[in-house]
């Protein structure tokens, strides 16, 4: 039998899917950041975009005792962009951020202008990994001529969110959830009068180009100025077959992230996560990641140096096109960010 | 049939002036880290037509020419003095020296090449064992740069961390150049024939930068003194166009083509190309009637990757002359691809209107 869906439930699966859903590898946002726009639009005291397309959204003057806090959800997603059509239609392609031949091979893009196609893979011997190189789009052409893509055009996997009951799948949870987790606790604090809202000025930025290299956040990062932050984005899991061991699993409550390969969280950061979750009952885990970076690393390093951190939500086959996430830790992740900024930040 | 190109482009062209100071430029020492050489030419070169020069805590030169006009854009272009080459770490016996690269050049392109070492230009070869010493297994792997010597025979007076280059000198061969360090003495060519024909509607920025071989550290700061509002880098990308001599193959992965005209970057390791720019750089050769292709997404970077990552971040794009045989002792590029590089910038810069950045 069917549990009977919550408003809450039926909000939230509408947002991950628009998201989800909107093509936008990295520096080809502007499709994505203007449906955030839209959706945020009643909400921020004041929406700007930046040089390098990013989106931020202000929250709150900052008061006495109150801090200007940036946190930093990535709206880019891995891609691919095309380098060659060749003689018969085939669009060969190179990765726009961290790609895995083997979660390619079968799958079907779309393209920003609309195009469609699908991705085959050259014979390669028994026991050969494919490389990118080997792979190539199809999108029904039977020649240059007559492609609808050309080199230059730009594609994300195409793939529909899936309802799973309490997980959800998707391409792209990285980052569009955490992107829901921001416009969530947007909306979140929205609803709370103003006397709970806290002292803080919350920058919530939508930022571009993570997955190229954590470009967007840097630039965000220095307009922005911020006292302390953080960035949510999703992280590797070890809970699934012989999977590498790793501490992190679905279900487990919200991520707070201690180090990565981009940069180790202030610790100040990591105990104000903590004692928060702990004083809300949220659940947490605690996330030791050997690999990977995210938005928190450019928080962290910009001008002087500030105290950063990161949220994360643990997924499951991240940079496939069917990433998985629990609802449940969602929900932690959105009120752990409320909480966080919404009360008198003291490091 | 004849068209009529909506915009006219200035008239340009490699003359005897112009061979010459790229002559001078390409045929300088100027290895990353001691870019003093080919600094010394451009300062002589931009010192009477700059509003501002100055040469900054890192050997970057920074020009700066205003425009006329109420509403001109900031516009920062750079190419860089620096070039790959070779480090001596360390005397071996009978006037032969260890040395690492100091960039990136393929070890293969070594062997037999004739060198000169430190700021005199001490004459010097690459040697390697004759082919009559060596089995066929050796022949098959490339020999490492830790085993290679440079030979400059007993007595040689030079130092640890003396700075080599290929010794190559610049010679035109009909349509075509000839010539080592082309990345980015081009680059550095075509900012000084901007300065030499500057659009009145933008101010330009000039940054002649060091270190770009070694990660784009000269860029860095550079684009931080400068606070543009747009970054354009000019380079060099490999022209891989010659055929697949296996099998008959379409070429699918030439970067560039050789006389195609300038490269205009979509992507590249370090940075995605502003669309805004790209749309603007390929309408501004349309309309004018100058070839341009797309250099081919891929890896690699250029100034471009550390001046978009600038403060608050900063629109960006590359445009590269293609070229043959990159980062070896004799690279080779098509003279209208030179002239059309330039045309292009020139064309696109005086019809650049500061709506781009609201579009």
């Amino acid at each position: 039998m069917k549990n009977e869906k919550t408003l809450h439930d039926v909000e939230l699966m509408s947002l991950i899917q628009t998201l989800v859903e909107t093509p936008g590898p990295s520096g080809q946002e502007h499709i994505i950041r203007e449906k955030i726009k839209e959706m945020v639009k009643g909400i921020a005291d004041e929406i700007r975009t930046d040089a390098l397309g990013n989106l931020l959204c202000r929250m709150g003057n900052k008061k006495e005792n109150g801090k200007r806090i940036m946190v930093s959800a990535h709206i880019d997603e891995i891609g691919l962009m095309v380098i060659h059509v060749d003689e018969n239609g085939f669009a060969r392609f190179v990765p726009v951020g961290g790609i895995n031949p083997l979660t390619c091979i079968g799958g079907r893009v779309l393209f920003m202008n609309g195009a469609q196609g699908v991705i085959g893979a050259e014979r390669l011997d028994p026991g050969i990994m494919p490389k990118l190189e080997n792979l190539f789009i199809d999108t029904g052409a039977t020649s240059a001529a007559d492609s609808q893509v050309k080199i230059g055009d730009v594609c994300g996997f195409d793939r529909p969110m899936l309802d799973l009951g309490k997980r959800v799948s998707a391409k792209s949870m990285d980052d569009r959830i955490a992107a829901v987790i921001a416009i969530m606790a947007m909306r979140a604090l929205a609803k709370l009068p103003a006397s709970k809202r806290g002292p803080n000025e919350v920058l919530f930025v939508f930022s571009t180009q993570e997955e190229v290299g954590i470009r967007g956040a840097t630039t965000a990062a220095y307009v922005v100025d911020p006292e302390v932050g953080f960035a949510i984005d999703v992280t590797l899991t070890g809970d699934t077959p012989r999977a590498y061991k790793r501490p992190m699993a679905l279900g487990k409550g919200a991520c707070i992230k201690v180090r990565d390969s981009s940069f180790i969280a202030d610790t100040r950061v990591v105990d104000w996560m903590i004692n928060e979750a702990k004083s809300q009952g949220i659940p947490y885990q605690m996330e030791v990641l050997d690999a990977g970076g995210t938005d928190g690393r450019a928080i962290q390093m910009t001008r002087a140096g500030v105290p950063a951190g990161c949220i994360s939500l643990a997924c499951r086959y991240v940079h496939s096109p069917s990433e998985m996430v629990d609802k449940n830790d969602l929900d932690a992740c959105i009120k752990l960010t409320v909480g966080l900024v919404s009360k008198e930040v003291k490091l | 049939m004849a068209t009529q190109n909506k915009v006219k482009s200035i008239n340009f062209s490699l003359g005897k002036k112009e061979i010459d100071l790229l002559t001078r430029l390409c045929n300088a020492v100027s290895v990353s880290g001691d870019e003093q050489k080919v600094r010394q030419i451009v300062l002589e070169e931009v010192k009477n037509l700059a509003d501002e020069v100055k040469t900054d805590a890192l050997g970057n030169v920074l020009v700066t020419k205003k425009g006329s006009g109420p509403n001109c854009l900031r516009v920062m272009l750079s190419g860089h003095m620096d070039e790959v080459g070779m480090m001596i770490v360390k005397e071996s016996e009978d006037g032969t020296y260890e040395f690492r690269v100091i960039g990136g050049i393929d070890p293969r392109q070594l062997v037999g090449k004739l060198v000169l070492v430190g700021r005199n230009l001490v004459p010097g070869v690459i040697g390697a064992k004759a082919i009559h010493m060596t089995t066929p297994e050796e022949r098959k792997v490339a020999i490492p740069v830790e085993q290679l010597r440079i030979d400059l025979g007993p007595g040689a007076k030079v130092a640890i961390g003396d700075r080599a280059t290929f010794a190559t000198k610049l010679a035109v061969l009909g349509p075509s150049i000839r010539s080592k360090a082309f990345d980015d003495r081009l680059g550095v060519f075509n900012l000084i024939q901007l300065l030499k024909h500057a659009p009145a509607n933008v101010d330009l920025f000039l940054a002649f930068t060091v270190q770009e071989e070694l990660g784009l550290r000269g860029a860095k700061v550079a684009a931080f003194s400068f606070d543009p509002q747009i970054g354009i880098a000019l380079d060099s990308t490999p022209a891989n166009d010659l055929p697949f001599f296996e099998g008959d193959e379409e070429n699918t992965h030439y970067n560039t083509h050789l006389g195609a005209g300038p490269a205009i970057y979509l992507m590249d390791g370090a940075t995605i190309g502003d669309r805004r720019l790209v749309n603007w750089l390929s309408e501004s050769a349309d309309a004018a009637g100058i070839p341009w292709q797309y250099r081919q997404p891929g890896t690699g970077g250029t100034d471009a990757g550390a001046i978009h990552k600038t403060r608050a971040g900063v629109p960006s794009v590359s445009v590269s002359v293609p070229q043959r045989y990159l980062h070896s002792a004799a690279g080779l590029v098509r003279k209208q691809d030179v002239v059309n590089t330039f045309k292009l910038i020139h064309t696109a810069l005086s019809r650049l209107d500061p709506s781009i950045l609201n579009s």
